[in-house]
């Protein structure tokens, strides 16, 4: 176990945000984070990313108690998050924004040269198909730049990978197109936290299941424990779905 | 590369030579450089003769050494228009310190580089603290600049001009190393033009080459994702502004050793220019886009149509229809070849 969490919680003033939530990330597997809107989903991976500090339970890496103080912190231990919002600048190219902050010197300047071809090969050792690697990041699909997004994390040597809804925005060819990179990036030994709202995403692609609801967790499960349709239930609120349905049927 | 390498055939567009050649920014003002050659070249034959090439390459230098510092700052996402009357600044200070008060020439330059810095300190710290537009804030300076200018000018002697620089001390060793001429060939071309090409290659290195050009464009293109990944773009957007200021000074020094006196309003109304000359060149006027080498080329473009003119014989009031229509027509070539340069998507 690269990273634990054991009945952690967190409150903001006289909000639970988070309660009791126990979860575990292994190296070379894809722990999935699923809830909806206001579960506790981000919460719970800025406890992971070092952005919050957690108030209850305690957070494991290497089996280690720890407390992030920063997300600097956290990154110094392997822990990488892609946010949604990804961090790159559209106008620049696709080599410059991969070693944007970290440029790789040569002398005073920027080894170019380097930057370059580290960056093709990255992008190509992840499956990742990038015809031009001096192309702005502009002109990259939303799939695409979410991978350009998981190849730099995992060269900057990212043990565990925190993916903040990589596929929400996304249609359903270029959603699969990520999977594919998180799946890559599991095959390369990297644990994996994928956050999403969607169990058709999340089920193919994990090993483990975390479901959340208003702040607590509805259990974690091993793959082998639970199948899609009962995933897709939990997730959705079976009682709810049936009241729902019923409301809504022609009289 | 399963079905990744699948999707790619589909959607491969061959990227040729010739779209990476348009994807750069300098483009168009390479174009508009040889158009403009072309036509004074083809109506004047002073202009395409050796003393003619100096004698029009004058002005692109002092303007392109500006334009080149304005576009790394345009680049970086901001605005300097205090850069014009700074050149007066640092010139007054040059002529007065050195006539009135007995300095030497090159303490006097060295007075007039540490308040220029100061100023584009001042300007850079105002920005980056309070997030205000540079727009607004370097208007500030600029008004504040050009009281200063003009006041102590005429506080200290009573006219608007301080002029005597040629009989200070150590006038002519800084007179050959900023304002001294070369001879090549028969004409003599003003040493002013090499402090431009090697301010050019300076900031085409840093921008292509160095970890801070990086930062510019990172700052430029996008500051909340910059210092995100780590970019310090307080202190990036500060040395831009502190760049502005020292090719202020350099250019006020210049100026000031060349006629040895320096007017009190001098350098009003440049800040345009200079803009006007690195979007020719093809900075995007929102920032995270743009060239050295290109804002320098629009620089020669200006010299070429300032000199070109007057060559032709005709009025030279014209010149600033000239300089409108340049600036529509390279901001609008740059935009086509943008789009063209970004539609390889799809």
């Amino acid at each position: 176990m690269i990273l634990q969490t054991k009945g952690i919680g967190k409150s903001f003033g006289s909000v639970l945000a988070l309660r009791e939530v126990s979860m575990s990330v292994e190296a070379g597997h894809v722990t999935c984070v699923l809830g909806d809107n206001g579960a506790g989903k981000s919460t719970l991976i800025k406890i992971l990313a070092g952005v919050h500090q957690h108030d209850a339970g305690s957070l494991l890496v290497d089996g280690a108690e720890t407390r992030f103080g920063s997300p600097r912190d956290a990154l110094d231990r392997g822990i990488a998050t892609v946010y949604q919002d990804l961090a790159m600048i559209p106008l620049m190219s696709v080599w410059r924004n991969f070693f944007l902050g970290s440029e790789p010197r040569k002398g005073l300047g920027f080894d170019v040269a380097k930057a370059r071809r580290v960056a093709r090969d990255e992008l190509r050792a992840m499956g990742i198909d990038i015809r031009d690697v001096d192309q702005p990041v502009g002109t990259l699909s939303g799939g695409e730049r979410q991978s350009v997004a998981i190849a730099r994390a995992v060269y900057f040597g990212a043990r565990v990978l925190i993916l903040d809804e990589p596929t929400s925005a996304l249609g359903v060819k270029q959603a699969g197109v990520v999977l594919r990179y998180i799946a890559r990036a599991r095959d390369r030994g990297l644990g994996v936290v994928f956050i999403t709202h969607n169990p058709h995403h999340a089920y193919p692609v994990g090993d483990r299941f975390l479901l959340l609801n208003r702040g607590t967790s509805l259990g974690e499960f091993a793959k082998a424990d639970i199948t899609r349709e009962k995933l897709t239930s939990l997730m959705a609120g079976e009682a709810e779905l049936k009241e729902l349905a019923h409301e809504l049927e022609r009289d | 590369m399963t079905a990744t390498a699948g999707r790619a055939d589909e959607r491969v567009a061959e990227v040729g030579p010739l779209r990476r050649l348009l994807i750069r920014p300098e483009l168009g003002a390479v174009v508009g450089a040889v158009v403009v050659f072309a036509f004074f070249a083809s109506q004047s034959a002073v202009f395409r003769s050796l003393p003619g090439i100096a004698n029009w390459l004058d002005p692109a230098a002092t303007l392109g050494i500006m334009a080149v510092a304005i576009a790394l700052l345009m680049i970086g996402g901001e605005f300097d228009l205090s850069a014009g009357v700074m050149t007066g600044t640092t010139g007054l200070i040059l002529v007065t310190l050195a006539t009135r008060y007995g300095m030497n020439v090159w303490a006097a330059m060295l007075v007039g580089l540490v308040v220029a810095l100061a100023v584009g300190l001042f300007n850079g710290l105002i920005v980056t603290r309070t997030r205000l537009p540079s727009f607004i804030v370097t208007l500030g300076t600029f008004l504040m600049l050009q009281g200063v200018n003009l006041g102590v000018t005429k506080a200290l002697t009573g006219t608007v001009q301080v002029s005597g620089l040629r009989t200070a001390w150590g006038f002519d060793s800084a007179h050959t190393v900023f304002a001294g001429t070369i001879q090549i060939g028969g004409a003599s071309f003003r040493v002013a033009i090499l402090w431009w090409l090697l301010v050019t290659a300076v900031a085409t290195w840093v921008l292509m080459r160095s970890r801070q050009g990086n930062w510019i464009f990172a700052v430029g293109g996008g500051e909340q994702a910059a210092r995100a990944v780590g970019v310090p773009a307080a202190r990036t957007k500060i040395a831009l502004f502190m760049t502005t200021a020292f090719a202020a000074w350099l250019v006020g020094s210049i100026l000031a050793l060349r006629y040895t006196s320096v007017q009190a309003n001098v350098g009003i109304g440049q800040e345009f220019i200079y803009i006007i000359a690195a979007v020719i060149g093809g900075c995007l006027l929102t920032g995270g886009y743009g060239s050295a080498i290109g804002a320098a080329i629009g620089a020669v473009i200006f010299g070429m149509a300032d000199k070109g003119i007057v060559f032709l014989g005709w009025d030279a009031d014209w010149f600033m229809f000239f300089l409108g229509a340049m600036l529509l027509l390279a901001t609008l070539a740059n935009r086509l070849v943008r789009r063209y340069a970004e539609e390889v998507k799809h």
